[in-house]
């Protein structure tokens, strides 16, 4: 209703509501994806587990942490585990 | 005692950025609750800097306080502050002293069990901030009611308390949405209560305008909710009624603005 009597008068200008809500958006998903460092080891240690099942990798050089994802609003867990060999499947 | 054995349910009161109005929320849903017949204890949590008796207008009445009963010096029932006209509502105040660990999660685990089985519901007004007076006030409650304004930083706050929560396994939150001003949302310059919820995925289970009787209330020492004719007063008495269960309409906080009598109009609203 509002965006259309902005456009009505021809001012496209983003009311300072509207900014407000944009910017704690992006800042709660910075916020909410800093998770603390034990909770980080803890989930390295559960992938390394399932992992292990179905291939030996190489835990020295493994990196698994939380990134920015594609567009502003997402946040990625990325995981860069080496393989050094696959286990015969049963 | 004759009286059957009640089962409180204990609800804490926070918001981690400090002057929303926790213990504005605290005290009126108090006394709602308490002019509903329900039995009510309001534990004051914030050491050190003791406000919810002003609130009340029970500071000249206060014998012993938390501390005193967390440390055994007094039953906690020495320690009550029964409210003077609603005599099922009552105050247990915190202390004065500066420490602000003297009171730990455990001793008031411990308190709140033992008291649970004497109120239909205990309050507990928490500090701002999430440090161990925030930790001690959550230990023992069984629900969250947070309190947030229309604002970005204190949006943000309760977010990270709702985070905070979630950690402590208190996954029962609810939000309140104060001291909103109808007429800068109408210009779109404040975040409304629909805003807000889309942010944090919280059910809201109300919003109170920014009410200057809230201050005028408050130097009497009788929480809003007594007076008939406010916004505010009747905001927080609809909150109640939803605490209570009953499935109530959230109420059109819009004064008749200019813009919105030129928008009926035009048909337009
Ligand atoms: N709806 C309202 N309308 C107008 N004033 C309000 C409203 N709610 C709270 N206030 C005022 O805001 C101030 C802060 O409120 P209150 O003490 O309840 O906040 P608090 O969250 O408990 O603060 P603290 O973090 O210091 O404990 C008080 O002066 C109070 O009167
Ligand atoms: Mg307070």
């Amino acid at each position: 209703m509002f965006d259309a009597l902005r456009k009505l008068f021809g001012s496209e200008k983003e009311s300072s509501k509207q900014i407000a809500a944009r910017r704690l958006q992006l800042v709660l998903v910075h916020d909410r994806a800093s998770v603390s460092p034990e909770i980080m080891d803890k989930l390295r240690e559960e992938i390394i587990g399932v992992i292990s099942k179905y291939m030996d990798i190489n835990r020295e050089n493994m990196d698994i942490s939380l990134a920015n994802g594609d567009n502003d609003n997402s946040v990625a867990l990325v995981a860069n585990i080496p393989v050094s060999r696959m286990k015969h499947g049963k | 005692m004759s009286e059957n054995k009640k089962h409180a349910e204990i609800v804490v009161i926070t918001s981690g950025k400090g002057g929303v109005g926790k213990t504005t929320t605290t005290a009126n849903i108090g006394v709602g609750l308490a002019m509903r017949d329900m039995k009510v204890a309001l534990i004051d949590t914030d050491t050190g800097l003791r406000n919810l008796d002003l609130l009340l207008g029970l500071e000249n009445r206060i014998m012993y306080d938390l501390v005193d009963v967390t440390e055994g010096r007094v039953p906690y029932k020495k320690a009550l502050v029964p409210h003077k006209k609603f005599r099922n509502l009552f105050l247990l105040p915190t202390s004065q002293v500066k420490d602000k660990s003297s009171v730990n999660p455990d001793a008031l685990m411990k308190l709140c069990d033992e008291m649970r089985s004497e109120f239909d519901y205990i309050l507990i007004d928490c500090p701002a901030g999430i440090e161990q007076g925030f930790q001690t006030a959550i230990a023992g409650a069984d629900c969250a009611i947070v309190v947030t304004m229309p604002e970005i930083s204190a949006v943000r706050d309760a977010d990270k308390i709702i985070g905070e929560l979630g950690r402590a396994d208190k996954d029962n939150i609810k939000l309140i949405v104060n001291r909103i001003r109808p007429q800068m949302v109408e210009q779109g310059d404040m975040l409304d209560m629909k805003d807000i919820n889309d942010i944090l995925s919280i059910t809201c289970i109300g919003q109170v305008p920014d009410d200057e009787k809230v201050v005028t209330s408050t130097n009497r020492g009788e929480p809003v909710i007594m007076t008939e004719d406010s916004l505010a007063g009747r905001a927080y008495k609809n909150i109640v009624r939803r605490i209570l269960g009953e499935d109530v309409e959230f109420m059109d906080l819009h004064k008749d603005t200019f813009l919105r009598r030129i928008k009926r109009a035009f048909g337009m609203n």
